[in-house]
């Protein structure tokens, strides 16, 4: 990764953007360590996640009507060597990751002082940028194994960030600890299954893989690595039944911690499924499709429904929201079990709309937390007087992860309802209708709590400091301009949907034109 | 299935015997520390796995011969192993090294807030918390 000897081919600056998005921050994280200081920590991360967004923001632009940038790591072409290789899809996913870094650092800022050790600044923000730099590498690369390595340097970043809660909440530890037990055994799923593809088919290239298991057909072999792959990613997402580490994480992480992965982590894995369902495994293929009707769709409805259920009852708000995000996860699966191109773009646009409505509560969340400890809702009872400003962002998140019109929530889920339709399987569009009926539920006893219920809290409770509250705002008016004005998220979400649904090899197909 | 079948395919079976021990032991054992051992033993499963589908028999090193004078020979009919496989799993070594080292350390620190690593003595504690906070809200509901 770090080998810069560049292809000749690639002269333009633009062809060089996809390696740089991982080696700004990935060089950022050591230098942060080297510094030693607090304040520069932040800024060098600020700087490298800003870098990171300026580039993913062009990659939007420049792909959003379909094309392919390749990049060769040391000018070693594909398949031999290791691609990068981005698209439409990737594009999105990268805009959103870095989108959610960039802001939630300044708003980590003052939440990582009250949270965090003070011995342990430096290293959180060094952790942040290695967990920042697995997750774009995830989304950029077009090489199976490489997919494997930044996932476990991102999970690996992320049992510690995770860990680092134990400051105020011991139980941060244990939930790491889970976490670590259950990521692990989901990625070494992962590798055994790359290693049953290899196997079949001697190639790691996604692109190679996809042609060659087209060409060749399926066997044993390659369903077998198939099924290593869905439950090792499984994990990883938080698929219903393999959810367990989710919520506890989600709770005891620190509050910055907790808004960048909800709104990141389990998205980039959904992306590599994305990748794994539809562009290497084509629905065409009878196994795959009846894989995703037996056993998606029934989970994907069994988690929108139970999470939704089991979210209604929480007391706390935190824990409340992260049964909400399983929930959510359960959206993004029925899009991608839809198989037609109006299911796929509701999923890529619910992963962006859903990853900034969560962002937006998790940071409400944190700045309670700032305020008065706990976030459990005797805590936070009322508190929609005294901080009309944090309690008014939270509101918006609120009508948004509902998906009431206006809001960005309600784009996806009207595609998705459309896209059920399309299939004309209306029984499933009336679900979809009827597990938004239990998100308001939750949502709505959160508004309760805020503002009718009355505070025992006196006197000792001001606003937000603006630091906070700048970001908070700007995710909130970003679930307003996009519940408004689609065209940004939707255009390159129908491109990206259009790329992976097309034939065997489909998305990633145009490029090794020679073969070699 | 002939002995031939099963014997040919030994490393295979080594590979799921090994697997299938290092997930029973992360499940089953509630010591923290002797989970963290199942899951190094699933790890090297993988490893062992990856490996042997690399190794060509009859095969040597892939490395090219010197000829007499010193210089390497070219375009020689050499059969070596494949060692993509053994590569990829030095990262994986690595990965699982560090995985392994962070796993100690937050055990470590779980020793040092919970005073065990027993998982059900952790879980008493929890549930101990847990049941504080209760008697907290029901006192604020009061």
């Amino acid at each position: 990764m770090a080998i810069e000897q560049v292809n000749h081919v690639a002269l333009t600056l633009e062809e060089q953007l996809p390696i740089w998005l991982i080696v700004i921050p990935f060089v950022a994280a050591p230098l942060i360590l080297l510094f030693g200081n607090k304040g520069l920590a932040w800024a060098v991360s600020f700087l490298a996640t800003a870098f990171s967004l300026a580039i993913s923001v062009i990659l939007v632009l420049t792909l959003k009507d379909g094309g392919v940038i390749s990049y060769h790591i040391g000018g070693w072409a594909p398949p031999i060597g290791i691609e990068y290789r981005i698209d439409a899809t990737n594009a999105l996913i990268l805009m959103l990751i870095s989108l959610i870094a960039t802001v939630a650092l300044p708003y980590a800022y003052r939440s990582v002082m009250i949270e965090i050790n003070p011995k342990h600044h430096t290293l959180f923000y060094a952790s942040y940028m290695l967990c920042f730099t697995g997750l774009m590498g995830i989304v950029v690369t077009g090489d199976a194994f490489n997919i494997f390595v930044f996932l476990e340097i991102s999970s690996l970043a992320t049992y510690i960030l995770v860990a680092m809660g134990a400051y105020k909440d011991k139980r941060a530890l244990t939930a790491a600890y889970d976490y670590l037990i259950l990521g692990t055994i989901g990625a070494t799923f992962f590798v055994i299954g790359i290693g049953f593809l290899y196997m079949a088919t001697g190639t790691l290239n996604l692109v190679d893989l996809a042609d060659r298991i087209s060409d060749q057909g399926l066997n044993r072999t390659i369903r077998a690595g198939f099924g290593f792959i869905v439950i090792g990613l499984g994990l990883k997402i938080a698929i219903m039944p393999l959810h367990l580490w989710l919520p506890r994480a989600y709770t005891f992480a620190p509050s910055a911690v907790t808004v960048f992965l909800s709104a990141t982590a389990t998205k980039a894995s959904i992306y590599v499924l994305l990748r794994f369902l539809f562009s290497i495994y084509h629905p065409t293929f009878a196994f795959d499709e009846n894989i995703i009707l037996i056993i998606f769709m029934p989970l994907a409805i069994a988690s929108m429904f139970l999470a939704s259920i089991v979210a209604i009852f929480q007391t706390n708000l935190k824990r409340m929201l992260a049964y909400s995000s399983i929930g959510q996860i359960g959206y993004l699966l029925l899009g991608a079990s839809l198989m037609n191109q109006l299911g796929l773009t509701a999923t890529l646009v619910h992963m962006f709309n859903h990853g900034i409505t969560k962002a937006l509560l998790f940071m409400g969340a944190g700045i309670f937390a700032l305020k008065v400890g706990k976030v459990s809702y005797e805590n936070i009872a009322g508190l929609g007087k005294i901080m009309p400003f944090t309690a008014a962002a939270v509101v918006i998140g609120c009508l948004s992860l509902i998906g009431i019109p206006g809001t960005a929530g309600f784009i996806s889920k009207w595609i998705l309802v459309q896209g059920a339709l399309a299939n004309g399987w209306w029984h499933i569009a009336l679900l979809i209708v009827l597990s938004s009926l239990l998100s308001v539920i939750y949502v709505w006893r959160l508004i309760e709590i805020l503002y009718v219920v009355p505070t025992k809290k006196v006197g000792t409770i001001t606003e937000a400091p603006i630091s906070m509250l700048a970001p908070m705002w700007i995710i909130a008016f970003a679930c307003l301009f996009f519940g408004v004005f689609t065209d940004f998220i939707l255009d390159p979400a129908q491109t990206a949907a259009q790329n992976l649904l097309s034939l065997p090899g489909g998305g990633i197909e145009n490029s090794l034109g020679d073969g070699s | 299935m002939t002995w031939e079948f099963i014997l040919g395919h030994m490393n295979y079976w080594l590979f799921i015997v090994l697997m299938l021990i290092g997930l029973y032991i992360v499940i089953a054992k509630g010591n923290l520390l002797k989970k963290i051992v199942g899951l190094n033993i699933f790890q090297v499963s993988v490893f062992m796995m990856y490996i042997s589908i690399g190794k060509v028999i009859g095969g040597t090193a892939p490395i090219l011969p010197y000829d007499n004078t010193g210089h390497v020979e070219y375009g020689l009919d050499v059969i070596y192993s494949n060692p993509l496989p053994h590569v990829l799993i030095l990262t994986a070594i690595v990965v699982g090294v560090a995985t392994t080292s962070l796993g100690l350390a937050l055990i470590v620190r779980i020793r040092e807030e919970y005073g065990t690593i027993e998982e059900d003595e952790i879980l008493d504690a929890e549930t101990l918390i847990a049941e504080k906070e209760n008697e907290d809200r029901e006192a604020w509901l009061a």
